[in-house]
């Protein structure tokens, strides 16, 4: 352990803390990320937390985790974690397929005792032995007792000294690739503003942890990790939740309307129900429902009084929500729906990660009810694409489902924020005064995009009903009329063709030569990407394309896809994108790659499966 | 809202066919709707109104108002979104005994118990028309219908227990038949700041036909139901000639004349008082020993959601100098690259 420090100068690197759920793994992960990307490193981060909030302590079931990936090229928090933080042995136990085969480990002595080591089910008394962990870098450090001796006298209790451990470990590894704590100390100020005595008692602790690692050289290889060069600009950290509501926010400001958000609580999409229910001071009304289908017809009823409405979820919810959906179809209303997407069917995996409600979201309604369907591929691209989906809503008359997921939703990267300029303008498709002397009728539309005109209640001379029967193609009164519904009905397709022309074209990633074109959608961009680029660097020719937008498809994606020679979609489910694909495009031969984990892809084994493909 | 216009029924009357059964109960609602709305005096384009599935669901189609005939049993909840989007409009919702009690009856209540400020209008036939003739959840126990041909094994909903269970601050009764009363009610509802229900005993010609015609018949109407109004004795007969009393804790009927009984022994009705238990008692008359009970029969003043959604909005909105979201996103953790 105390062999001469080498310095490592890496691209990249990935650390993994864990331990229980209380143990604030959460908090020591997201400032580590923080202060790297504060000094210029480009971050991605992925909590891995349990279902359970308080599982018994010391069990495997109860083990949180969260990984941060730093440096330059970073677009996955990583497939293995160079370093591990392990507060106990059910972290260490859960979290070995997390590691590379030489990591460092950092764990605490003090709770690898017989006591604990039986909790997390060892039968030996050498867990590293018994997990087959040779040829790692082991670093054994006394944190609870060296954090209970640092804050003796402090006049804390017990409880709340234990709770200051994460700062040692936060500190240790501050110290281990060599980041200042000005900028840690500086976030922990503004968490416990209101907490004196807390905010020193971790600052202290922090500050020994960083220490204690200097003191002892606490590894044989600490690290320095390339900067990135970024764009100009005042920079935040973002996960994907927040981005999507702060987006719809932006999409407020620049359609001049009130945003209202109608939801119920639901993981892992509720941190979007939290954020815009804290951004009353930007006049966000939300309504937290009995229900999901009280969220999504609140979502309808705000839409139709006038207002920029939308309604959060994930897959679950997604399915009670349909029948309204179909509502807000027929009476042609904008809406956002955002399913952030976890393992199903049922409740499923409730906080891991999926994308197999794409099919739900396509076509999970009663009758021809066609909609627009995007999604989001990094946590900050979440905020741009709840833009997105709120400007075609407003712009259409339709609703739009937004899919992210649970790894980009709780995952989060370095976001310039941007300047409202950098946005274009939302235009609704209001009615005007002059088409009451133009016989107005509710259901008159624009002639080339299908679009009925919007005429809020409050507005003199605009009267009018709307509903979920069948509606006549002009008055919008009930019609049973044959001709009528087929008509109505290929307008309502004919609408959201017409969106195809509205959204940018499919742009090919890589090498454009390819021999291979890897096809993806939503959350797995990172991963995909990396893997594309590791390949191209070794001289291989891949090209790759990324779905932001599902339905309708870009209107060069038939051209794109044919003309590669082979073609892989891959996606974390059984193949529901490429099912899309083959039905839209005649002709379409797609080979799969699939996964149904409830986990990310990994890089590795992406890379894998695109060399055999290409041998073949 | 000012506004000096005077408006007539006919302002509310769409141009659409009228589509009920011939006899129907709703053709009563629909008109007596219009007028209370021309004696309200808010303007057709302040006025939504919002229904969800089923026969009287249909009602929208025939008011010349911003409306919205929604899905089955969800019309509480979207009349909320309206509402809360835009307070400054009136808004009805228009719902039947299946719609609000069965499937919507998770929205109704919690419609109720946040005291949205709604005017929630129950058509109570106490029967599915729409789907021709299935028992409801206010069907009586035993009742023989299409899809209960031994008759029903449960009990029903009264649907003002139901309300008051919710925290109802409103509650009021009519019966189809009687327009004057079914008139004043719905204005009340609607000056009513707060989620007002109001129950109408409405006939089903077709599935149901006589249902309430126990209370109903002009012929029984004096004895069986009483006319309840805010400050008034409670008095009711073809003479006025009987009242209720409380009988320990429970009300009796009384002759004045009989007995020593006075006028001022009747009891006066306070349609304000926050202690729900008399009007729980008043609301659960049922015509046979005791009469049932139409008319406005509990308003009482609490905080309305959609002014409170509105309100802490403001509040919070005053104590920020934050207006766009630049300025708030320049509040979080940022680091500068230069």
């Amino acid at each position: 352990m105390l062999e001469q420090t080498k310095v490592k100068t890496l691209d990249k690197v990935a650390v993994r803390f864990t331990g229980d759920s209380g143990d604030g793994m959460q908090l020591a992960g997201n400032l580590f990320s923080n202060v790297s990307a504060a000094i210029g490193n480009e971050i991605s981060t992925f909590p891995d937390y349990p279902a359970e909030i308080r599982a018994p302590q010391g069990t495997l079931g109860g083990v949180s985790g969260f990984q941060v990936h730093i440096g330059k090229g970073v677009y996955t928090p990583g497939d293995q974690a160079d370093v591990l933080v392990a507060m106990n042995p059910a972290a260490l136990k859960t979290n070995v397929a997390y590691i590379k085969p030489n990591a460092v480990i950092i764990y605490d002595t003090d709770s690898f005792t017989a006591n604990d080591l039986e909790k997390a089910a060892f039968v030996t008394d050498d867990p590293f032995n018994e997990l087959g962990l040779t040829g790692m870098q082991l670093v054994p450090v006394a944190i609870t007792s060296m954090v209970k001796d640092s804050l003796a006298g402090s006049g804390l209790d017990n409880k709340a000294v234990l709770r200051c451990k994460n700062m040692f470990a936060l500190g240790l590894v501050c110290w281990l690739f060599d980041r200042p704590l000005d900028q840690a100390t500086h976030l922990l100020k503004n968490k416990f503003a209101k907490k004196p005595s807390v905010l020193e008692a971790n600052i202290k602790v922090m500050t020994d942890g960083y220490n204690y690692g200097n003191n002892i050289h606490a590894t044989v290889s600490t690290y320095r990790i390339e900067t990135a060069t970024a764009k100009k600009g005042i920079y935040t950290d973002i996960n994907g939740n927040t981005a999507t509501a702060l987006g719809l926010i932006a999409a407020s400001e620049k359609s001049g309307l009130p945003l209202f958000l109608g939801s119920y609580p639901i993981t892992p999409a509720s941190d979007i129900l939290h954020e815009l229910a804290k951004r009353k001071d930007l006049g966000v009304k939300v309504v937290q429902a009995e229900d999901e289908i009280a969220g999504v017809c609140t979502a309808i009823g705000a839409s139709f009084a006038g207002n920029l409405a939308a309604t959060s979820t994930s897959g679950p919810g997604l399915a009670l929500k349909s029948e309204a959906i179909g509502l807000a179809v027929m009476a042609e209303l904008p809406l956002v729906i955002i399913d952030v997407q976890r393992g199903g069917p049922s409740t499923g995996l409730p906080t891991k990660t999926e994308q197999t409600d794409l099919l739900q979201a396509l076509y999970g309604r009663n009758g021809e009810s066609p909609i627009v369907v995007v999604a989001a591929s990094t946590p900050a691209d979440c905020f741009d694409m709840a833009f997105n989906a709120a400007k075609l809503a407003l712009e259409h008359m339709t609703p739009v489902i937004l899919l992210t997921d649970g790894f980009i939703a709780n995952g989060s990267s370095a976001w310039r924020i941007p300047e409202m300029e950098e946005y274009p303008e939302i235009v609704p498709h209001y009615v005007t005064p002059d088409l009451l002397e133009k016989n107005w009728r509710p259901y008159h539309r624009d002639t080339e995009t299908q679009v009925r005109f919007w005429a809020k209640p409050g507005m003199e001379g605009f009267m009018h009903r709307l509903g979920g029967l069948e509606k006549d193609s002009i008055t919008g009164a009930i019609s049973t009329n044959p001709a009528n519904h087929q008509k109505m009905t290929d307008i309502r397709q004919a609408k959201i063709d017409y969106i195809s022309k509205c959204i940018p074209a499919l742009e090919v990633l890589g090498n454009p030569d390819a021999d291979l074109l890897v096809v993806g959608w939503g959350g797995t961009y990172g991963h995909l990407y990396s893997a594309v680029e590791k390949m191209n660097a070794e001289g291989k020719k891949v090209a790759m394309v990324h779905f932001n937008y599902i339905n309708p498809l870009p209107a060069n994606t038939a051209e794109v896809m044919k003309k590669y020679r082979k073609v892989v979609v891959c996606e974390l489910n059984n193949g529901q994108l490429a099912t899309h694909l083959c039905s839209k495009i005649p002709g379409l031969n797609v080979e799969k790659f699939n996964k149904v984990q409830g986990q990310p892809f990994m890089v590795s084994e992406l890379v894998e499966c695109f060399n055999k493909l290409m041998e073949e | 809202m000012e506004n000096n216009t005077i408006y007539t029924a006919k302002d509310f009357k769409s141009d659409q066919y009228v589509r009920w059964c011939p006899g129907c109960g709703d053709h009563a609602v629909v008109n007596t709707l219009q007028k209370a709305m021309a004696e309200l005096g808010i303007p057709p384009h302040m006025t939504a109104v919002i229904s969800g599935i089923g026969c009287s669901s249909r009602l929208p189609y025939y008011m010349n108002t911003y409306g919205f005939h929604t899905i089955h049993g969800r019309a509480s909840a979207i009349a909320t979104g309206v509402k809360v989007a835009n307070p400054e409009l009136t808004v009805w919702q228009i719902t039947g005994d299946g719609d609000c009690l069965a499937i919507g009856g998770n929205h109704f209540i919690h419609a109720v118990r946040r005291n949205v400020d709604l005017n929630i209008i129950l058509l109570n036939n106490k029967i599915y028309g729409l789907t021709k003739g299935q028992y409801s959840p206010t069907s009586d126990r035993g009742a023989v219908t299409k899809s209960s041909p031994y008759g029903t094994v449960e009990d029903p909903f009264i649907p003002a227990e139901l309300a008051f269970g919710a925290r109802g601050t409103f509650f009021a009764r009519s019966i189809d038949v009687d327009l004057s009363v079914a008139k004043e009610v719905m204005v009340e509802a609607a000056r009513h700041k707060g989620a007002s229900v109001v129950e109408i005993l409405q006939n089903c010609v077709i599935f149901n036909d006589k249902i309430h015609s126990f209370v109903a018949d002009k012929e029984f109407r004096a004895e069986r139901t009483i006319h309840l109004k805010h400050g008034e004795k409670m008095l009711f007969g073809k003479n006025n000639e009987k009242g209720l009393v409380l009988d320990g804790l429970k009300l009796k009927v009384v002759t004045i004349g009989e007995n020593g009984v006075t006028l001022d022994d009747i009891l006066t009705h306070d349609v304000t008082d926050q202690d729900g238990t008399l009007h729980r008692m008043l609301a659960m008359m049922d015509g046979h020993e005791l009469p049932l009970a139409v008319g406005v029969i509990r308003s009482v003043e609490a905080p309305v959601y959609d002014q409170e959604v509105k309100a802490q909005i403001e509040s919070v909105r005053a104590q920020t100098n934050r207006r766009t979201l630049r300025d708030y996103l320049l509040t979080r953790d940022t680091w500068e690259v230069k």
